[in-house]
């Protein structure tokens, strides 16, 4: 494949801006495993930016290595410009990283004010937390609606659309995605999308890891392909549709 | 047992449709008869009946031993006859057809004790079977011979069985009257003890000594009194206490913070004055629950909040309770300093602590099964410490510490003899309990812990310290603990390392379950429920008669709450509607297709009868 491990760290289109969050030669290892190989991210303030990767290819030890999940075994993970290898997860929650988990994973048996409260656990300013649920409020007025029943007996759609409440709640600058698209009903995975992108217009950086590449590349800037641990094409979103080798590999054309 | 709670729902709005009687589903009639015969055998084998003969609840004719054969027809004729009530799904109204069901359940149950009551007239088991007691046989026949005993089993299951499907017949009204005089006297011949202790207290020994006979028992003429007593204050209190419950719910703001209040105080005032007019025995049964509440509130936090499932919670209790010996009692082998409760209280809090960080520390790493297995070890692990030879000359192994002196607080000293001091310092740790546990459950660490309990990994994502957050809740409950350990040695006078048995902590669990996880009520109820009335692991209850069964009954009572109410008896509302939403949605849907089907033929039914009639009416 053409971009290879000598991708450059000059991202198309964003000049000598600051990345908001970055992997430089990143490597983990799974005890003797190795699963990221020399990985080199940038996410800039107000991107949406999606990485693609078909089973195994580490997308998801990528998201778990940026919140901190997962500690790197070399390289380094770079918030605002500081190295956090070695930072706890609350850390970089309250510096603006959190995360949208695969499946949603709301508290089920927990209300959907608590799951939103629960964003904002690292937060003490009370009037910026009631400020930030009437903002969940007004994205996402159905959820005002279901405040008090519990968030395991919402819709699919529903519990979507409280996922994401819940990471706003932490005032994020970098939204991280996993999987947003997954178990749910065809005619949602627009409107989940829909949603993605508005958050972004807001202003927000999103950084999502996607199955549905067709999808994500239609609303996103930028892309990154992953393959076996290693990115293996990193271009803008139109240039990867336009892939052909991309075409064949993820959006099942011949 | 259960029989009111679930014929509660009844149906608002009757279908109106009856099934014929025949009609039955003789599969169900047969397994519900089976288990009917086996149940009844299975009790007389383990010797429920002659072993509780000698208390008796109403006077000559019901003693504990035969009640507890006899609700068993009837409530599995109960049971056959239930239909499933289901939202938006008409089920027939129940009739003649479910009497039958009911009936029949008795009479097999009835046979099936008559061929054993033969059984144990011709063979002779005694040999495996400790309890084929000829004594059993004459108990079963009523003293009267073998044809009497046959006949009147087969009689009265039936009748039992009939009776008890009759409750989904009798209107509404009437069953609620009916069982509230039932259980109201079951009550309080269960309850004698403490009725005649409490009316002692008031200077009302006449009246209970004319209720209950001499030999225990309420007279027969006073069971009727009673029902009829109970019968009339249920009808014409019908449905105040769900309004009072109601208006209760309504209130808002400062009115409904002076309501909360009032009752507050109400309860408080309760617990401080009523020990003053019980007996010596009452005062010890409430310490004996107070010290478990204090252990089941802690195990609350660990289980209920945080969703850790310490099985080694014993732990805890020792540690207190070997701190508090070694710390108070003159004979403590090695170091007796002799100091004061106080002082050594903070120091087991210290203890406690401690040995909740350490035990914690390699546990609450682990997950689920892993974690239950490990805690179970290091509860036994403590336990094996205190009795090893190796560390006798610190904590005196199997013969433990003796001679540990009371709470001296200058104007009274709080010892065992006097259990009512005893329960006021139980009741003050319970009171701090209950406060930490209510005000850690609406804070920020509380929904840490809840979360946890969740999903783990999203309540790490989500920022939460979750090893810090679980140690935590492992310390704190650590702590509750060993305060019960410290009042408890100080209540005996000693310690030994067997009163930290594993069944300790497995009673605690199924206190806390039995009552309601990760609710602060649920906890109260089960407590006294559970300790109160069947008695601790070596504390007798008010059915101190129990004794011997009470394992059984634990078990066969966490089995049946693990399937009919897992909420337990005092559910937090979150915590049923979640349980049984599920599969509520899923009955709807299954039977939701079963139902058109009957619907449909229905139809058919009435188009028939609609052109019989048409007929006839031309014919005419």
């Amino acid at each position: 494949m053409s971009a290879g491990g000598d991708s450059t760290m000059a991202p198309i289109g964003n000049g000598d801006r600051v990345a908001l969050l970055e992997f430089r030669d990143v490597n983990t290892h799974y005890g003797a495993v190795h699963i990221l190989k020399d990985v080199n991210l940038a996410i800039y303030p107000g991107e949406l930016v999606c990485l693609l990767g078909g089973n195994a290819s580490g997308k998801t030890t990528t998201l778990k290595t940026l919140l901190g999940m997962v500690v790197p075994t070399s390289g380094d993970v770079v918030l605002n410009g500081e190295v956090v290898n070695n930072k706890p997860i609350s850390y970089r929650v309250e510096n603006g990283v959190t995360m949208v988990p695969e499946n949603r994973r709301l508290f089920k048996r927990l209300t959907v004010k608590e799951n939103l409260v629960l964003g904002a656990y690292l937060r003490s300013d009370r009037d910026g937390i009631e400020a930030d649920l009437q903002h969940v409020f007004e994205l996402f007025p159905r959820v005002e609606e279901r405040l008090s029943q519990k968030a395991g007996t919402l819709s699919g759609g529903e519990q979507q659309m409280v996922a994401i409440g819940r990471a706003l709640m932490s005032r994020p600058t970098v939204l991280l995605m996993d999987e947003p698209s997954m178990g749910l009903a065809p005619a949602l995975v627009q409107q989940n999308f829909d949603l993605i992108q508005q958050i972004n217009e807001e202003g927000m950086a999103v950084f999502m890891v996607e199955q549905n590449a067709n999808m994500a590349l239609s609303i996103a800037d930028r892309g990154w392909v992953l393959q076996t641990g290693m990115v293996v094409l990193d271009d803008s979103a139109e240039s990867l549709l336009a892939n052909p080798e991309m075409r064949a590999a993820y959006l099942g054309e011949t | 047992m259960s029989a009111t709670m679930t014929s509660s729902s009844a149906p608002s709005s009757r279908s109106g449709y009856r099934a014929p009687v025949a009609d039955q589903d003789w599969r169900n009639v047969g397994k519900w008869g089976g288990l009917c015969t086996l149940a009844l055998v299975l009790v007389s084998l383990i010797g429920m009946p002659v072993g509780l003969d000698r208390r008796i609840l109403i006077h000559p004719v019901l003693s504990l031993g035969y009640l507890s054969l006899l609700w068993i027809p009837l409530v599995l004729g109960f049971v056959v006859s239930r239909h499933v009530e289901l939202e938006g799904v008409e089920s027939p109204e129940p009739g003649g057809r479910d009497l039958l069901a009911g009936a029949l359940t008795g009479l097999l149950g009835g046979f099936g004790m008559a061929v054993f009551i033969v059984a144990l007239d011709t063979f002779n088991l005694r040999d495996p079977l400790v309890n084929w007691s000829p004594q059993l046989l004459e108990l079963l026949n009523y003293g009267r011979g073998l044809g009497f005993g046959v006949v009147a089993w087969i009689a009265a299951c039936s009748v039992l069985g009939l009776l008890g499907s009759s409750i989904h017949v009798i209107p509404a009204g009437v069953r609620r009257v009916v069982s509230y005089g039932a259980f109201g006297l079951l009550g309080i011949a269960v309850l004698e003890g403490a009725i005649a202790d409490l009316s002692e207290g008031f200077g009302l020994q006449s009246l209970t000594d004319s209720i209950y006979a001499n030999r225990g028992g309420v007279t027969v003429v006073w069971s009727i009194v009673l029902v009829v007593i109970i019968g009339v204050v249920s009808m014409l209190t019908r449905g105040r206490f769900k309004a009072a419950k109601a208006n209760y719910g309504e209130l808002q703001g400062p009115e409904r913070k002076r309501a909360s209040m009032i009752l507050f105080l109400l309860v408080a005032l309760l617990t401080i004055i009523l020990p003053l007019f019980l007996g010596t025995i009452m005062n010890e049964l409430l310490a004996n629950v107070g010290l478990f509440l204090l252990l089941a509130l802690g195990l609350n936090i660990v289980v209920g909040l945080a969703g850790i499932l310490d099985l080694g919670y014993v732990a805890f209790f020792a540690v207190g309770g070997y701190t508090t010996a070694v710390l108070t009692s003159p004979d403590s082998p090695f170091f007796a300093p002799e100091m004061h409760f106080a002082i050594t209280l903070v120091i087991v809090v210290v203890f406690a602590g401690l040995v909740g960080l350490i035990i914690g520390a390699p546990v609450i790493r682990m997950r689920g099964d892993y974690l239950a297995i490990v805690t179970l070890g290091f509860g036994e692990i403590i336990r094996l410490l205190f009795m090893s030879d190796w560390l006798k000359p610190y904590f005196g192994g199997a013969q433990g510490i003796t001679n540990v002196p009371g709470v001296d607080l200058g104007f009274v000293t709080i010892k065992g003899t006097d259990p009512r001091s005893v329960f006021y310092l139980v009741l003050v740790f319970c009171a701090l309990a209950i406060y930490i546990s209510w005000r850690l459950q609406a804070s920020r660490l509380g929904r840490a812990w809840m979360a946890i309990r969740e999903d783990e990994k999203v309540a790490e994502a989500m920022g939460i310290n979750t090893v810090n957050a679980k140690l935590l809740a492992f310390v704190v409950g650590a702590v509750l603990a060993s305060f019960s350990g410290a009042i408890l040695v100080a209540k005996v006078g000693s310690v030994f390392p067997n009163s930290f048995m594993i069944l300790v902590s497995i009673i605690i669990l199924v206190v806390v379950i039995v009552g309601g996880m990760g609710n602060i009520a649920g906890v109260l109820v089960g407590s006294f429920v559970l300790i109160g009335v069947l008695g601790g692991p070596r504390q007798p209850g008010l059915l101190h008669e129990f004794q011997s069964f009470k394992l059984l009954i634990y078990g066969a009572l966490l089995v049946f709450m693990m399937l009919q109410r897992p909420e337990g008896l005092v559910p937090s509302a979150r915590r049923s509607q979640e349980l049984h939403q599920e599969e509520f949605l899923q009955d709807v849907w299954l039977k939701g297709e079963e139902h058109e089907g009957e619907e449909h033929e229905e139809e058919l039914h009435a188009a028939e009868a609609s052109g019989a009639e048409g007929h006839e009416g031309s014919g005419a």
